[in-house]
């Protein structure tokens, strides 16, 4: 019935809500037997001779006070618990998020960045949220974590994993057509493998492939950036919401074109094409959400050039 | 012998309908116009649910699904369950039930409905004219619903349009419920459903305002950039959701409340005595009513709002709760020692009971601050609105429509086929939203196009439901029309129903009462001799 318990708020939660359905079964179920023996006992042909009884002060009483009593139990161990999640402990690592259409960031306190967050078992985490366009919402159901990302502001959201494994981060706030895929995972490690990819597996710094850039490069790149391309394609090689441009020209590429796949050599006009009717041919494995973004010839030449120069080095040997 | 008012009155056929003042006729306006709608937006709802039939797309795109479920909502909510019982049985019931000839304003009355078509008009228009059908879903949060290039601006003004139709409505409702009952009709004695309808009118007229500004606002900032909601400008996001908020909670109970007053008349009516608790019932109304205009921020406590309002909301959410629970009780209370025959309309209200009951609970739990955490924006959400929305408004409107359709039309349906159509509307109704509260439960966020495999197993319960579901909606719809075109003559009080509106014909004459009737006794006095 619950998804994976991997924090200290898993069971608190479930535990609530365990509580609650038990007593909401209990009442349902009651009321149903009730209704149904009523029905039944006081059939017309059972009873034919009804009674008019206007009502009762004390029935009415007591289930007044019985809701009421059973309402504010509830609500108190869903506020004191409430309470649990807002406080985080002094000693959390603290880790920035950034959501963004559609994908998310993680931003260690050494200032590197990361596509999935990492996290070590049991050792307390506080998430710092922000958002680099509209509403979105970051959820970890396994850790019964949930908080909305507001442009503007920051929000958080802690726990402490207590669980090893991958569980997956959604976003629940409808941020567009590609909101589904706004996913990532968040890796529960032992502190020593925590210290091993914190330490030394860095990934290398994103900026490296787009050094000493020439003009036309460097007009190409503040398109891509311009029109929210970078968004969703990176430059360095991980794929996102679509493929990553880097070694992207000349490779070869299934692609799903009116629910057919076939394979093909992602040359120029694949290139142009793509651009230029973006739903038309999608390569297999990622969601047919790019939006038509209207460039003109000239800046299509030159996103195309720029595109050429990030291709595969045997590409561009041939 | 008077004239029924369905008998035509000279200025042809369709005239006779769209410029008729009479409250009767505009209560079947608003029929036909809102059984269209709800069957577009149910049609939306089963291309939704074979969507998640597979994982990754299945028969539409994304973009397409995003608009499916902001039109499905947007009309179902503005069109189907907002005005849902007061528009059609308010309308046609409230000025009979208190033994008036009309409401107090017939001619904003029928107002009210041109600017409920239009508004509806211009709705279905959003998804064809401009950049594309909106995809915000009907609650346009902002930022987004202030970036995206799609067609909001138009689908918020008529949202806009909906709203001031409600707010004429209200005041007409508040205003009749004042001025026009018969001789002897004292507070207490009227129906309970009339004190439904007026509570509920309140709630339209003091808190639908509130929206209308709020879309307005939308409307300006998306063509002028004025910058109140866009936190780039210096705006503030959670703003606009307090503000929707401030409407559309208490836009529920303008949902439910009339629903719970239908119910209130059916019971007796079957079970062929008094109801038990007429005033702990008729001030339960009026309690949801204030109450539920103050416990709006319960669907932002992940909004990082502050601790304080999210204690306090919660705290407000549990106690709001405590007058349906009564309401339950006594219509349970109700059946004690009655004479009960299960008519079709009594099956169905009786399943509002029950499903209403889940609806209920299942809010309740979200009212706990920790557990709302994990169960905001998912599908536990979509589930219960579901068995709120329509297992209880949903399902109430079709016990009402099955308990007043003879009046209404002067003719009877298929009482058999009206059974047929439960055991499919039920079992599928269960499969479907059940499905929906397993799969928030174990995280699935709403508002997905595709969904995670985990997921996958519930999500094809669901989509298999929904057809069951739909096929009892098929037969109860083609049972009613049916008996519109083809059924027997109704006699004037066929389930022996003793308010005002079972005195007259059915259908009712052109101005209701030849005479205005005196009322002597309480509403439901079926059994004076014997009380106790």
């Amino acid at each position: 019935m619950f998804p994976d318990q991997a924090s200290a708020f898993s069971s608190k939660v479930d535990s609530i809500f365990l509580a609650s359905f038990i007593a909401s079964a209990v009442i349902l179920l009651g009321i149903t037997a009730v209704i149904v023996y009523f029905v039944a006992r006081y059939s017309r042909a059972n009873n034919p001779e009804p009674e008019d009884i206007q009502g009762n002060l004390v029935l009415e009483v007591v289930w007044t006070l019985i809701p009421t009593v059973l309402f504010l139990v509830m609500f108190y161990f869903g506020w004191t618990r409430f309470q649990e999640m807002r406080t985080p402990p002094d000693d959390s690592m603290v880790v920035k998020v950034v959501g963004r259409q559609w994908a998310w960031s993680f931003q260690y306190p050494d200032g590197r960045w990361s596509d999935e967050l990492y996290v070590a078992l049991n050792r307390p985490v506080k998430l710092e949220l922000q958002s680099k366009d509209v509403l979105h919402g970051f959820a970890i159901a396994a850790f019964r974590v949930k908080s909305d990302v507001i442009p503007g502001r920051s929000t958080y959201v802690w726990f402490s994993p207590s669980l090893l494994g991958t569980f997956d981060i959604q976003c629940t706030v409808i941020c567009g057509v590609s909101h589904s895929y706004m996913l990532s995972k968040v890796n529960v490690l032992r502190e020593d493998d925590f210290r091993v990819w914190y330490f030394r597996d860095g990934n290398a710094p994103k900026s490296s492939s787009r050094k000493k850039m020439s003009a036309a490069g460097s007009r190409a790149f503040g398109l891509l950036s311009d029109r929210q391309c970078l968004v969703c394609h990176t430059l360095d090689g991980t794929p996102r919401v679509g493929p990553s441009f880097l070694g992207l020209f000349g490779s070869e590429q299934t692609v799903v074109s009116k629910g057919k796949k076939t394979k093909m050599l992602a040359d120029e006009a694949y290139l142009r094409r793509s651009i230029q009717d973006p739903k038309a041919e999608i390569v297999d494995g990622f969601p047919p959400s790019m939006p038509l973004i209207p460039l003109t010839e000239s800046e299509l030449d030159s996103v195309v050039a720029y595109l050429k120069s990030l291709a595969q080095p045997r590409a561009r040997q041939r | 012998m008077n004239m029924n008012y369905l008998e035509p009155q000279g200025r042809g056929a369709v005239r006779d309908w769209i410029f008729s003042t009479d409250h009767k006729r505009i209560g079947l306006l608003y029929l036909a116009v809102m059984t269209a709608m709800f069957w577009v937006a149910v049609l939306l709802g089963v291309l939704m649910r074979i969507e998640q039939l597979t994982m990754g797309p299945t028969i539409m795109t994304p973009a397409t699904y995003n608009a499916m479920f902001t039109v499905h909502g947007v009309v179902m909510i503005f069109m189907f369950v907002v005005p849902g019982l007061p528009a059609v049985f308010g309308n046609f019931l409230l000025p009979i039930m208190i033994g008036a000839k009309d409401v107090s304003f017939p001619r904003i009355n029928l107002l009210s409905w041109y600017f409920f078509i239009i508004g509806g008009a211009l709705a279905v228009a959003s998804l064809f004219l401009g950049a594309g059908a909106p995809d915000t879903g009907w609650t346009f949060y902002v930022p987004f619903s202030l970036r995206t290039g799609t067609n909001v601006s138009l689908a918020v003004f008529a949202a806009f349009l909906l709203g001031f139709s409600s707010i004429l409505t209200g005041i007409n409702f508040i205003t009749t419920v004042h001025r026009m009952r018969a001789p002897g009709m004292s507070w207490h004695r009227m129906p309970l459903f009339v004190w439904a309808l007026y509570s509920t009118a309140w709630i339209q007229v003091i808190a639908t305002p509130v929206i209308g500004i709020t879309l307005l606002l939308v409307i300006l900032e998306r063509s002028f950039g004025i910058g109140v909601f866009d936190p780039a400008k210096g705006g503030d996001p959670v703003l606009y959701q307090h503000l929707f908020w401030i409407y559309s909670h208490p836009a529920v109970y303008v949902m439910i409340v009339p629903a719970m007053g239908a119910i209130s008349e059916i019971i007796p009516t079957f079970a062929r005595r008094t109801i038990f608790g007429y005033k702990a019932i008729a001030y339960s109304s009026i309690a949801i009513a204030a109450l539920g205009s103050l416990v709006w921020a319960h669907h932002m406590f992940t909004s990082g709002m502050g601790e304080l309002a999210n204690t306090v909301f919660s705290l407000l959410t549990f106690l709001v709760a405590v007058p349906s629970a009564i309401k339950v009780f006594n219509w349970t209370a109700t059946l004690y020692k009655g004479s009960t025959k299960l008519e079709p309309p009594m099956l169905y209200a009786l399943t509002f009971i029950l499903l209403f009951s889940i609806g209920g609970l299942t809010g309740v739990m979200q009212g706990a601050l920790a557990l709302n955490v994990h169960l905001h924006d998912t599908y536990f959400i979509v589930g219960h609105f579901h068995y709120v929305m329509f297992g209880g408004t949903g399902f109430a409107f079709f016990a009402a429509l099955l308990y007043w359709f003879p009046k209404m039309f002067g003719r009877t349906y298929d009482r058999r086929w009206a059974f047929a159509a439960w055991p499919p509307l039920f079992i599928g109704f269960n499969i479907l939203y059940g499905s929906m509260l397993l799969l928030g439960l174990q995280g699935m966020p709403r508002r997905y196009f595709d969904h995670l495999p985990q997921y996958h197993v519930l999500h094809v319960a669901a989509t298999a439901g929904s057809w069951i579901m739909v096929t009892g909606l098929a037969m109860l719809f083609t049972t009613l029309l049916r008996g519109l075109l083809k059924g027997s003559k109704a006699p004037a009080d066929p389930w022996g129903g003793l308010t005002l509106e079972w005195t007259v014909s059915s259908p009712p004459p052109l101005e209701n009462f030849e005479a205005i009737p005196t009322v002597d006794r309480a509403p439901y006095a079926y059994n004076p001799g014997r009380t106790s």
